[in-house]
């Protein structure tokens, strides 16, 4: 490339666009900065100042909700702005605030340093934000990295515990395996596209719209299938989708109950966002809709079966709701079918993934509430008597639950109520009727766990048994976010008003 | 005329949720006992309000008192919008009145934490006249379900013997009931093509294309094993008799008299007329399955029960099969029986499952074979008890008599077989019903009973317990004796809907 080439492509570097992102990213910088200028006794304050940051961010956002940049590519096509794109940005943000806050609770408990914790949620926030609107092979790859080593360091960042360190380990190995296949599956991707004796062939083949293109000219090609199945395994690792699943409880158990938080959610929702643009109607392997189709239905019903069977027998409730997310995942799936037909389909999928950070996060912040020091001891038993000694933690924990079961009036009951009709129209009739099963069988864990808090009495254990760990009083900036997303589920379960527009938009 | 300034439909939805929320938000407990005589007046008022105007009120598309509200979801075809027809409205009227029946005696009683208690009661009254009141076929669900939930948790927390794996039980049974129903439900909503969960648009929509016999035949198939289950046809009934022998009173009052009828309410307002071609195919299977089933076997296990809540429990499972049989049969004059025999079910059973918790704490047992000769101590609750035996037998006089008459006569024209063995049951019924009373009020007190009786003699009934057992008295009464205020809506409705399912 000369220079002129670069200059033009530097052309539409619009920084401005990216603003979020740089904000958190510099305010991830900020935090190392008041930690070495600010005397110790002061440090109390940074978390305060990276709470207020990401608020002010969010709120920029939701400022420049409709901004002008919307349907327009920036820096060279490696990112495409879209109202998909300010709703992830505006999930993931949502999703920094609450483990900020939940991380709060958990390293009071623990002699480690604190400020990096929020500054590498910060900076993998960002690589989320930035995924969920690449458009382009190699940026999806770059900020997929970005955020998968951001995670392997807080999936250890227990670093004295060895639950903590070996499920940093387990993440380590098989995200790594998984970014191998990832890049293998690009990598094959690319070579086939720029293949100069293929129609449609480009030179710039990991630009989503060419690789469209190319594939759309090329229906059948064995290389192009292979890469498209090994990229969708490297996505199916991080969503935690079945046979990629393996790793979901050891990890989900042995990590910090904020970063339990963080990979159930905004990790999930990054990998569906990624799979969205790639698999939907309109995504960039829509022509090859005949291979994915299949492999996406199958990954869907194995996942579903899988996760609600293994989350029966669990009773630790941090690989309980590890596998109760493999069967979220596989509902999503079943989102991500549909989609291939369906419009409603990946709006439906959108509403499912916020009232799915809506109630998890109640729940974690629940789990967060009654962990010890060692964090990976959650038992079902430690949640006996719940209900009598604090009705506050028991409520949000029984609609956060509720919600994460489907049950009406809770907006967790909406989101599989539109899946399940986008399923419906696009005619995977089967993959339906597994999932309605499913929703049966995940009621009786939920429900299980609903059983512990409210109808079980806590008696001591005689002397020398061990006891449970005590539970920390509810402040009152946590009670206010648990509070808020317990009436969330409620108020998104009755009135999907503002959803509702975004929902129906064709 | 409906001449409120308020939409009368919505406030008796709202009423009770919104106190459930102020109580959940922290309402102290004088307050909440307060307001809840209230919150359960408001939509008996309500429902007595409609039915007294429903006749002079404007009609819209065979509905009074339409409104409608959006939620957001307009694009999908989904918004909340209430209204009665001539099914509804006998309905809507029993939920109000069950309602109220049930939440003072709840309120009067000494349960445990009793904010909680009655604030899980208020979300089921609230979704209770929302599943009446619905005409979008998405909330008839939704509200359902709502109702549904409070159902677990006061068994689970409230509930006496095996509440746990009652609870359980209930739960995953009428979880998977509503899962299939949802599935049928989403099927009808795609396969009309009308993209839209309103009956009215369905209905129009349908009238013009009609769905394909075999479509129509798959989904009242889907939609009769969920609502099946939700209504406990024979054999998915087994968490019936368990989870109302477990249930704390005022909530099996709710739930046998009024929620049940969800399933047999959307198979006559959603199954027959949107797929006339499935309920023919499906009439036999379902009327041997009713008759056999529900009729007989289970009325023969009701006769073998010693636990008196047991056997209301299983009285009830076999009434609902003659609800079944009036299905089955099709015809107006069956669908209208069976419409008439959910009211007087709902008021009859309600009134059982009130007086045996009246009975439990006179006796503290619920076990047939140690009661005996409360007549002498409580010639009061004997007296409501015995008519409450009759009502539910069918005695003329009671509003379940004209349900079960009109059901046997639609029958005969459908198959005489099946009628003869429906009507062999109401032998059963009078069999183990009359037995009952003896066992319970008559003949000498049994030695336990007289230990009892000597520690604290069982004293009559309070007031607090009469008015609830009175009000439901009477209005069985009433449609007993004027069955023409529900039958003539009824048969409004009904017939309006055979000319559009025909066209």
């Amino acid at each position: 490339m000369n220079l002129e080439a670069v200059k033009l492509a530097a052309a539409d570097n619009l920084w401005s666009a990216l603003f979020p992102e740089l904000m958190l990213a510099g305010l991830a910088l900020l935090l190392l900065v008041l930690e070495i200028v600010l005397p110790k006794k002061h440090h109390v304050v940074i978390p305060d100042v990276a709470s207020a940051g990401l608020l002010g961010t969010l709120i920029g956002l939701f400022v420049n909700w409709n901004s002008s940049l919307i349907g327009a590519e920036t820096f060279n096509g490696l990112i495409h702005h879209t109202h998909q794109g300010q709703m992830m940005r505006a999930f993931f943000m949502i999703c920094a605030l609450l483990v900020c806050q939940l991380g709060r609770l958990t390293l009071a408990r623990q002699l480690m340093p604190k400020i990096e914790f929020y500054h590498i949620v910060l900076v993998v926030t960002a690589a989320m934000m930035l995924l969920a609107q690449s458009n382009h092979l190699l940026m999806l790859f770059v900020v997929l990295e970005t955020l998968t080593i951001g995670l392997y360091i807080l999936v250890s960042y227990h670093r004295t515990s060895t639950a903590s360190l070996e499920a940093g380990l387990k993440y380590l190995v098989m995200g790594a395996l998984s970014s191998g296949i990832l890049l293998f599956g690009i990598v094959l991707l690319y070579g086939v596209a720029g293949n100069p004796a293929l129609p449609a062939h480009s030179d710039n083949a990991m630009y989503y719209p060419e690789l469209t293109r190319f594939l759309e000219g090329n229906r059948d090609n064995f290389v192009a299938s292979l890469g498209i199945v090994l990229v969708l395994v490297g996505v199916g690792f991080k969503i935690g989708a079945f046979p990629f699943q393996i790793w979901v409880p050891d990890v989900y158990q042995g990590a910090p109950t904020p970063v339990t938080a963080f990979l159930a959610v905004a990790s999930k929702a990054a990998g569906f966002a990624v799979l969205m643009a790639l698999c939907g109607k309109h995504g960039v392997f829509a022509a090859y809709q005949s291979l994915t189709t299949p492999v996406l239905t199958v990954m869907a019903a194995a996942t579903i079966i899988f996760g609600n069977l293994s989350a029966l027998t669990q009773h630790n409730v941090k690989r309980l709701i590890g596998l109760s997310g493999v069967s979220h995942a596989g509902f999503l799936l079943l989102g991500v079918v549909a989609s291939a037909t369906s419009v409603l389909a990946t709006n439906a999928i959108y509403f499912y993934l916020f009232a799915y950070l809506i109630a998890s996060f109640a729940v974690f912040g629940v789990m967060t509430h009654l962990a010890g020091a060692d964090d990976s001891d959650q038992d079902l038993d430690h949640y006996a008597g719940l209900a009598k000694d604090s009705p506050f933690l028991a409520g949000v924990l029984a609609i956060g639950l509720g919600s994460l079961a489907g049950i009406p009036p809770l907006a967790g009951f909406m989101g599989k109520f539109l899946v399940f009709v986008a399923a419906y129209q696009s005619g995977a009739r089967w993959l339906l009727a597994i999932a309605a099963a499913g929703v049966v069988v995940s009621i009786f864990y939920y429900f299980g766990w609903i059983k512990a808090a409210f109808f079980e009495t806590w008696t001591p254990p005689a002397d020398g048994a061990p006891t449970r760990p005590a539970r920390t009083p509810v402040t009152w900036v946590t009670g206010f976010a648990l509070g808020f997303l317990a009436l969330a589920s409620v108020f998104f379960g009755f009135y999907q008003g503002p959803f509702g527009q975004f929902l129906t938009l064709k | 005329m409906s001449n409120l300034p308020f939409d009368p439909l919505l406030t008796a939805i709202a009423a009770p949720l919104a106190l459930a929320l102020l109580i959940a938000l922290g309402l102290p407990k004088r307050w909440s006992v307060t307001l809840a005589y209230v919150a359960f007046a408001v939509p008996l008022l309500m429902a007595l309000h409609t039915w007294f105007h429903f006749s002079s009120a404007a009609t819209r598309d065979g509905y009074a008192f339409l409104t409608q509200y959006s939620t957001g979801l307009d694009g999908l075809g989904i918004g909340l919008k209430l209204g009665l027809n001539g099914i509804s409205m006998p309905l809507f009227a029993m939920a109000g009145i069950v309602g109220f029946a049930a939440g003072l005696y709840a309120i009067q009683s000494q349960a445990e934490r009793l904010k909680i208690y009655l604030m899980l009661l208020l979300i089921m009254q609230g979704g209770l006249m929302g599943v009446f009141a619905s005409v979008d076929v998405f909330f008839l669900y939704f509200f359902h379900e709502l109702a549904l939930i409070p159902t677990f948790i006061m068994v689970g927390v409230w509930g006496g013997r095996d509440r746990s794996y009652a609870a359980m039980k209930m739960t995953i049974y009428l979880t998977a009931g509503a899962m299939v129903s949802l599935v049928g439900l989403i099927a009808l909503y795609v396969k009309s093509g009308a993209n839209s969960f309103d009956l009215i648009a369905i209905k129009a929509h349908l009238a013009r294309v009609p769905l394909a016999d075999a479509v129509q035949q798959n989904i009242f198939g889907l939609l009769l094993l969920g609502f099946g289950v939700l209504v406990s046809l024979w054999p998915l009934h087994t968490w019936a008799p368990l989870g109302y022998g477990a249930a704390p009173s005022s909530n099996a009052m709710l739930h046998a008299g009024v929620l049940k009828k969800f399933g047999l309410y959307g198979l006559i307002q959603v199954g027959l007329p949107l797929l006339p071609a499935g309920a023919v195919h499906w009439a036999h299977p379902l009327a041997w399955l009713a008759v056999v089933g529900n009729v007989l076997v289970v009325g023969l296990v009701t006769i073998a029960q010693r636990d008196l809540k047991q056997m209301i429990g299983y009285s009830s499972v076999m009434h609902m099969g003659y609800a079944f049989l009036g299905i089955a049969a099709g015809s107006t004059l069956g669908v209208g029986g069976v419409v008439l025999m959910m009211v007087a079910h709902g008021l009859s059973v309600a009134l059982l499952f009130l007086l045996s918790t009246c009975i439990h704490h006179r006796t503290h047992t619920f076990s047939l074979d140690e009661m005996g000769g409360l007549a002498q101590q409580t010639p009061v609750l004997a007296a409501f008890f015995v008519a409450a035996t009759f009502a539910s037998i069918g005695l003329p006089g009671f509003a379940n008599f004209w349900g079960e008459l009109t059901i046997f006569v639609a029958l005969w024209k459908f198959s005489v077989p099946v009628t003869v063995l429906a009507v062999a049951g109401v032998v059963i019924s009078a069999i183990y019903g009359l037995r009952a009373s003896a066992a319970v009020f008559f003949g000498p007190a049994t030695e336990r009973m007289a230990k009892v009786a000597a520690q604290h003699p069982p004293a009559d009934l309070r007031w607090a317990e009469k008015l609830p057992a009175l009000i439901l008295l009477v209005a069985l009464l009433f449609v007993g004796f004027w069955p023409k205020s529900f039958s003539t809506p009824i048969d409004a409705a009904l017939t309006a809907k055979t000319q559009v399912a025909t066209k």
